[in-house]
């Protein structure tokens, strides 16, 4: 999977799961405060990861996504570490 | 001790969606109970149900609110936002007022289900997501209610298996004449999904009329074989008379006596004792005479050893005074619900000036020959009404309420 394609899947799944409007994804803007996420939606995000990719993200791994972008590269990297 | 009165009431269940719809059922003689193949193909004996829709709450609760929501809180959050409207309670007096919330529900099999489901085929506890907790919870309905309103006051659920629903009036009764509390949402939820009936048809007390859907349920009638569940939820908003007056809201009836008592017997079988117990406690806490009680609704349930004791037990108190029908007969049994749907479905009739009739009461049993068994709608004022409820592990409740003018 390309990452144009990872990136598109994300996006839309963020925009169905957390009910925002498309222009609130920015790649370089901050995650947490565009979808408005609290401790317990991480865990959903986590869910919807794992559906979407077959991948898990654990809880040390977002101490480093703070943008969209990061979370793009983390997925990105555990997708194709596993394929 | 303080005036306890009733300022509003909301209804989500098989007999329609709300107060209009169900008051309009209930004048009917409508029978909510429909065959569900989809409980057939599950291995039910008998697949007979209320029909309650699902509900939609996209547009009105926010992603976090409802993914803490499984059906019995849906439905309570609809039956509850009615009963608000209802007694012209603003949102703003939430958080003004520490309003208390008592509701019964004794079950969440299908979030308990799916949640083990999902960790049984993941192997990863994580993957069952944030919601599953909330909804996998015997308190899940007071959970949601708590967070959506933004509850301060007490905040309980209250599990008593069929009696449930009657004794979260009765608590929050008790709290309000105390002086603990001003206001109290009081209520019933029940879940209507294949999941959570399905180890109480095992027991084979369900009615296996599957053919005659809207006939299965014939509480009192010689010919009755079992109950039908049902399901949906029920809310009343209980105040202090003074604290009614002081908003100037809607003054529907009063609360006046709370009974309650256990069989100390078996866990499923009913004896007559019990409740002849919880009704005669509700009589002297209501400082009345068997002979002012104008209307009971009864717990028959269309169970043959159930009806029957009820009957007997009524008999022993009223005799073959007071007006009686169970609206079980169009609602089948709507269990955790049933206590305060049923409070809900005698306001109507109290408030409308009628008394709903006991459907499917072809030939009447023996045992409740006695009884003034209300066989077709009654155009018929009356002002005082008990309530009946009984539960699992032989819990009773009977509550009785008068209906205000105001």
């Amino acid at each position: 999977m390309k990452r144009e394609d990872i990136i598109q899947t994300i996006n839309d799944f963020l925009v169905e799961e957390f009910e925002v409007e498309t222009s609130v994804i920015q790649p370089n803007a901050s995650l947490k405060q565009s979808l408005d996420l609290d401790s317990l939606d991480y865990v959903d995000l986590v869910v919807i990861i794992e559906s979407n990719f077959g991948v898990k993200l654990e809880g040390k791994d977002f101490k480093d996504i703070h943008t969209f972008n990061d979370l793009y590269d983390s997925v990105e990297q555990k997708f194709h570490a596993l394929v | 001790m303080r005036r306890v009165v009733i300022t509003g009431m909301g209804i989500y269940s098989s007999l329609g969606k709300n107060l209009d719809e169900v008051k309009d059922a209930l004048y009917q003689g409508k029978s909510g109970i429909v065959f569900s193949p989809e409980r057939k193909e599950f291995g039910y004996r008998s697949a007979l149900t209320g029909f309650v829709e699902k509900p939609d709450l996209t547009n009105i609760l926010s992603r976090r609110q409802r993914i803490s929501m499984a059906e019995e809180s849906e439905y309570a959050f609809l039956a509850t936002s009615e009963a608000l409207r209802n007694a012209r309670i603003p949102e703003d007096f939430f958080e003004k007022k520490a309003v208390g919330l008592l509701y019964g529900n004794d079950s969440v099999s299908q979030s308990v289900w799916e949640s083990i489901e999902t960790v049984r085929e993941k192997k990863d506890t994580t993957l069952v997501g944030s919601g599953a907790i909330f909804k996998s919870m015997n308190s899940t309905v007071t959970m949601n209610l708590s967070t959506i309103y933004k509850i301060k006051g007490i905040n309980m659920t209250i599990s008593a298996a069929c009696a449930s629903g009657s004794h979260a009036i009765g608590l929050g009764f008790l709290l309000i004449k105390q002086g603990l509390q001003d206001t109290v949402i009081c209520g019933g939820a029940q879940e209507t999904n294949k999941y959570g009936m399905a180890s109480f048809d095992g027991l084979g007390v369900f009615s296996d009329r599957e053919n005659e859907p809207t006939k299965a349920s014939r509480p009192f009638d010689k010919q009755r074989n079992g109950l039908v569940p049902g399901g949906g939820a029920g809310t009343i908003i209980l105040e202090s008379y003074s604290s009614a007056l002081k908003r100037g809201a809607p003054i529907l009836g009063e609360v006046i006596g709370y009974g309650f008592s256990s069989n100390g017997d078996h866990i499923s079988t009913p004896n007559v004792d019990g409740p002849v117990c919880a009704m005669q406690m509700a009589l002297k806490q209501a400082e009345m005479k068997p002979e002012e009680i104008h209307y009971i609704n009864a717990h028959a349930t269309s169970t043959p050893i159930g009806d029957a004791n009820e009957a007997q037990a009524i008999d022993r108190i009223f005799g073959s005074n007071p007006y009686v029908s169970s609206t079980k007969s169009m609602t089948g049994h709507e269990c955790w619900m049933a206590g305060t749907s049923e409070v809900v479905y005698s306001m109507l009739m109290a408030q409308h000036g009628f008394i709903a009739p006991n459907i499917n009461l072809e030939e009447v049993d023996e045992a409740a020959k006695n009884l003034n068994l209300v066989k077709n709608t009654l155009n018929q004022n009356f002002d005082v009404f008990l309530s009946n409820s009984f539960g699992f592990g032989g819990t009773n409740s009977a509550l009785i309420i008068k209906k205000l003018k105001h």
